[in-house]
């Protein structure tokens, strides 16, 4: 009778183990307090959003997200990435907004085999030589908004451009990208303190150099403080500002109101995208949170469908990170965005858009889409990428 | 490089130095009379932000806001000094160091209790413009007010410390304590006012500051250490000295960061330029400090005899 029993539960067991799992764990760290917390709360909120209307499953599972602040701080990040891979054994990690912390964070998830999906950044290194097989990419490569924006500023034809980015690797990244695409001359390229709050050295520079226009790469607070002092200081009225799409998205035009309108902006998204998954996923969010869903919010729902779809394909055998990560290069899911596809190196080629913040119907401040800048748009550094 | 730039660049730094200066004084005089480091002077500044943040919220006035946060600011200041701070004066400054730095810790987590990690102090909608000084120099008028405002301030101070009897008492106590106590003045309840005073001078500055930079947990400990450096130039216990050393301190970092990077750029990549221009910047703070240490070890204006 005895062994009879145990010869059940080792049966069950064994079934049990090449069956579904019961349920799935997501870590998401992200930047939640501080100046540039609205990013990281508006991809929480995008991807909780998402599992919400999932009926709290991801991929059929009930689904844990165990959600962590890096408070805009490496270290602080990385304590975080531990904990969810080694002790809370999660299934898949997601979230972070700032590449500097994401470079810290994510090597705990890769040599544990742990699958990042991100939902922002994607700095160069990951794209080419350092590409990895556990990197996801839900939103766009770090270069590609600056190259769309530095498409943008030729086909104006400013001849004279200043650039301002903060001194890290996504600030580097924007300026190359800029670069890139840019036909015309560089004033300056001035790289800031990343955090850095006061800008009145740099405005007192920007305006001494009278450039043509002035592009800055400021995520989060610094963008906030950097377009506020440059309206206080009556710059607007004379240079022309291009930013990327997040530059003035809405968690900027909150704080900052009317003095957005007429912002020129390259992204990969923009609210008033008429697909069926866009359509649905505005209402249900300015439904759910009262307030217009940003690039970051996007990024975030997209961020938890790509996992939904990847652990639906491989019937929540999420132990199975091979297959896992094969059904999720398919991306065979609904994206905001409309269609894309994942390059050699996972991450996106897509097309990007020209946006400008005006005004909707309902007399709030919005961006619109008014043009496309790129089709089906790669990124530069996937030939150094030797992932299969 | 117009002399408009130049002009535009000092205005910068003046108005960075005369915010400098009103953590400064306080943490000047604390550390002149009391002979007490006090870390948590950055705190204080903190405190006053939040507090001033709430109260601008509650009345719906920038000016209300700010004017009831300075007093409610000093209260804690004096609570904090009567509670805590008076039983670490007879300690070396080992233990003051350790103790206030644990009050750092303490007061950021009860900061975040009870406010969250940040709160908003939006600049008030009339001084968010320009003003035309000069023809070609348009400066922010909220920034004019800061300059306007430290140097009432400034002068307020130096008027107290130096005409009035109570500021008597203050060089006293800080030129030689123990005389000062031999000669009846009630050291006590001194030590507590100018608490208060350095902590109502700490809220100033937050709420003034808030709305060109960020109200957030722990952002007094990286000013902090400026005001360090602009006592230390100034001269321990020297209101004087802290006005100097605080607008040289404030000049030098925004000429720093204005101009080093195209000083650099002539020689050196961009990246490489804009990246060692700010940390040149900070450094030139650091080694004025040493050039002072080395030729005035008791810093430009000493308050000692």
């Amino acid at each position: 009778m005895r062994s009879k029993l145990v010869a059940a539960a080792l049966a069950a067991s064994l079934t049990a183990a090449s069956q579904a799992a019961e349920r799935i764990k997501v870590g998401f760290i992200s930047t939640l307090s501080g100046p540039s917390a609205a990013l990281g709360i508006d991809i929480r909120d995008g991807f909780q959003l998402a599992v919400k209307m999932n009926g709290g499953k991801i991929g059929g599972l009930p689904a844990e997200v165990l959600v962590g602040d890096d408070q805009f701080k490496p270290e602080v990040g990385r304590q975080l990435a531990e904990k969810n891979v080694r002790l809370d054994k999660v299934n898949f990690l997601t979230g972070m907004v700032f590449s500097n912390i994401m470079l810290a964070s994510v090597p705990v998830a890769f040599e544990n085999k742990v699958i990042y999906v991100s939902p922002n950044a994607a700095p160069s290194p990951l794209a080419g030589k350092q590409c990895n097989p556990y990197l996801f990419v839900a939103s766009w490569p770090n270069d590609a908004y600056h190259e769309a924006a530095g498409q943008h500023a030729t086909n104006r034809g400013y001849k004279n451009t200043y650039l301002i980015a903060p001194n890290y690797q996504a600030g580097k990244d924007s300026l190359t990208g800029f670069k890139r695409f840019y036909k015309g001359n560089v004033v300056a390229e001035v790289y800031t303190q990343l955090g850095q709050l006061d800008y009145s050295a740099e405005l007192a520079q920007v305006r001494a150099a009278k450039p043509d226009a002035l592009y800055i790469f400021l995520p989060g607070g610094m963008g906030i403080n950097f377009i506020k002092q440059f309206v206080a200081a009556g710059l607007s009225k004379d240079i022309p500002l291009i930013v990327p799409g997040f530059g003035s998205d809405q968690d900027i035009i909150r704080p900052v109101g009317d003095a957005m309108l007429g912002l020129f902006d390259t992204a990969h998204w923009a609210p008033d995208f008429d697909n069926p998954a866009n359509r649905k996923f505005v209402a249900a969010f300015e439904k759910e949170y009262k307030r217009i869903p940003s690039v970051f919010a996007a990024q975030g729902y997209d961020a938890a469908l790509l996992i939904d779809a990847a652990v639906r394909d491989v019937k929540g055998k999420v132990e199975d990170v091979e297959a896992v990560r094969k059904s999720m290069k398919a991306a065979r899911f609904e994206s905001v965005r409309g269609a894309f596809k994942f390059n050699k190196n996972q991450m996106p080629i897509q097309n990007y858009y020209l946006r400008v913040v005006a005004k909707d119907g309902q007399g709030r401040i919005v961006n619109k889409t008014i043009g496309t800048i790129f089709k089906d748009h790669g990124d530069a550094y996937v030939q150094e990428c030797n992932m299969k | 490089m117009s002399w408009i730039l130049i002009l535009e660049q000092s205005l910068n730094g003046l108005q960075f130095g005369l915010m400098l200066f009103l953590l400064a004084a306080g943490l000047t005089l604390v550390f002149g009379i009391m002979d007490m480091i006090n870390l948590a002077h950055g705190s204080l500044y903190m405190l006053g932000a939040f507090l001033a943040s709430t109260f601008v919220q509650l009345t719906g006035s920038f000016l209300a806001g700010v004017l009831l946060a300075i007093p409610a600011t000093a209260v804690l200041g004096m609570i904090l000094e009567v509670s805590i701070l008076r039983s670490l004066y007879a300690r070396d400054h080992l233990s003051q160091v350790l103790a206030t730095f644990a009050l750092i810790l303490i007061i950021n987590e009860l900061v975040r209790l009870a406010w969250g990690s940040d709160a908003a102090l939006p600049m008030p909608a009339a001084l968010s413009g320009p003003v035309e000084l000069l023809p070609g120099l348009r400066y922010p008028s909220y920034r004019l007010v800061i300059i306007a405002v430290g140097l009432a301030v400034a002068v307020l101070l130096f008027f107290l410390v130096t005409k009035t009897r109570v500021g008597m008492r203050v060089r006293a106590g800080a030129s030689n304590r123990e005389m000062a106590l031999a000669m009846g003045v009630n050291i006590k309840a001194l030590f507590t006012a100018v608490f208060g005073v350095g902590a109502a001078l700490c809220a100033l500055a937050g709420s003034m500051l808030a709305p060109l930079f960020a109200v957030q947990v722990g952002m007094g400990e990286n000013i902090l250490i400026l005001a360090f450096v602009v006592i230390v130039i100034g001269g321990i216990g020297s209101i004087r000295g802290a006005l100097v050393g605080a607008v040289l301190v404030g000049v030098v970092d925004t000429i720093g960061r204005a101009f080093l990077p195209i000083l650099l750029g002539a020689f050196f990549q961009p990246r490489v330029a804009s990246a060692a221009g700010p940390a040149l910047a900070s450094v030139m703070i650091y080694l004025i400090m040493a050039i002072v240490l080395y030729f005035r070890p008791q810093g430009l204006f000493p308050a000692r005899g």
